[in-house]
Formats: structure tokens, sequence, C-alpha cells
């Protein structure tokens, strides 16, 4: 048997936490995440099959929605379904056994790494980083783009809690990117 | 030049690639009698209009989809745009 000690994405053995000028960014390392893409033809199958799963109404274009399993819209027919990780690492499985073929599930939890900022000044952070409109974001706005290049999903859970999803490969690189902007702006 | 995405609401166009003639879209079928003469027209043969133009434009850093924008190649004005989707199932593509 073996005995293997689990790492963050950014390698340490506990989650990087970085404070500066009133902003925390925190490393969420325990999420489990699938994607979630209907099938050709069975969009409708495949939204009642995730409708029943999340237990809420599937995510409209560009949102969030957050229950026991948290969903966002990722592309036309496509989601990202989040959950906590103790209690859910077969998220994957799970979403394919409710989906019986009518959608795609792609377990995506060791692709992606998670930021969160927490702070009054988020959207002076945010808005020097990606080209999304961050102060017209509201709680529950879902939008992907780009991050000194890398292609981030970047998640308003309110007015001052954001969560960031990049490449897990690029974690270093996006944790950079975070704290040298927090650094430079506030 | 801003591109105003049917679902997202306008966006930069650094966040898009550009693909090329909207008419990709309609892949010559491989099975007719003329197969050779229409892929070669479909890979290598391209009107260069100045002035209006339908074309593929990727949203990769964004939603992914593809989108079939009317620009006009003189003053960069975009006039209308679609999801591919929607105008490859208009043609009865996809269904």
């Amino acid at each position: 048997m073996h005995d293997l000690t689990p790492i963050t994405a950014l390698g340490g053995l506990a989650p990087q936490v970085d404070t500066h000028g009133g902003v925390t960014c925190t490393e969420v390392p325990d999420v489990a995440l699938a994607s979630y893409a209907a099938r050709l033809g069975q969009e409708k199958l495949a939204q009642a099959a995730l409708k029943k799963v999340l237990g809420a109404a599937v995510p409209d274009v560009a949102r969030l929605v957050e229950a026991e399993l948290a969903a966002f819209w990722m592309g036309p027919d496509q989601w990202m379904i989040e959950a906590p990780l103790a209690r859910h690492e077969t998220l994957a499985e799970d979403l394919a056994n409710a989906a019986r073929g009518v959608a795609s599930v792609t377990e995506q939890t060791d692709a992606w790494t998670r930021f969160d900022l927490t702070g009054d000044r988020l959207e002076t952070v945010l808005e020097l980083l990606c080209q999304m409109n961050i102060r017209a974001m509201r709680a529950g706005d879902a939008h992907r783009g780009s991050i000194h290049h890398l292609g981030c999903f970047v998640i308003c859970r309110g007015a001052e809690h954001f969560s960031i999803y990049g490449p897990r490969a690029s974690a270093g690189s996006l944790h950079h990117a975070l704290v040298s902007e927090m650094k430079s702006v506030l | 030049m801003i591109i105003n995405h049917p679902l997202l609401g306008p966006r930069d166009s650094s966040e898009f690639v550009y693909l090329g003639d909207a008419s990709l879209i309609n892949r010559p079928d491989p099975d007719a009698e003329d197969r050779a003469q229409s892929f070669y027209e479909y890979g290598y043969l391209r009107i260069n209009p100045a002035g209006m133009h339908r074309e593929l434009w990727f949203h990769e850093a964004g939603d992914r989809s593809w989108l079939v924008v009317t620009r006009d190649t003189t003053t960069h004005e975009i006039t209308s745009v679609e999801m591919a989707r929607d105008v490859a199932r208009a043609q009865g593509r996809s269904k």
C-alpha cells in the first residue's frame, strides 16, 4: 500500500494564503469538478437530468447556481459542476450515471486550480487582470476570459468574494499574476 | 474592434480567433461525383471582397463558441453576429 502525501497545486501541504491591502487570495484545493456537455439532439433531456442532480434550475448563460452541488455555465449546453471533494470524490461517475448517455461527463478535478479572492477592493485588482466588465458583475455571474494568457473562469460569489479557476499546471503563474496585481494596486 | 456576442454581449475582438470565410461551414459531399473539384474549391478558392464579408470567428478566450460575423472589410463595421451552429442548423445541418 502506498503512503502518499497529497499536495496542493502550488506544491504545499496546506493551501497558500496571501493577504495584501485588505484583499486575501486563498488557494482552494478541496473541490471536485466535472464538466457536463449535452449530446447533440439530447439538449432538453440533458438539462432535465442536470436539474434533477442539482436540485435547482440549470444555470443560464454566464451564471452560477449554488446548492449542495454548484454549477456554472461554460458555453452553449455545457456546464461545470463543482462540489466539496470530501463528500463528492466520485462526482464525474455520479453525474455520468445520472445522465444515462444524454450528456458527456468529463472528470476535471485536477485540471483546474481555484483561488478565492476576498476583500472590499476586488474590482480594482481584477479589472487589471482580465478584460471582462468586472464592475458590472453581480453575485452569481460566471465568465470565462484570459488572465496573463491563461484561460480562466472568473466567478462572482458576492461583492467581496470572487473565485478564479485557472489551469492547474499553471497554478504558480496564475498565483503570481493575482498576488503581484494585489501588490501593485492596493 | 468589438464583437457583440449573441449570448455574452459586447466582447473585445482580441478574445476571438479568426478562421476565415463562413462558407467553410458548407463542407462538400465526399461521396459526390465532382468531389475532387468541389474539395479543391472548398480548400483553396476564396473570394476576397472589399466590403461585406461573412466570416467565422472562434471565441477562444470566452465560451469557445463559433460565430458567423458579417463585417465590412474596408471599415471593420460589424452588422450581424450569429451563432455558427444556428446558421448551420438553419441550413438543415447538425440537427
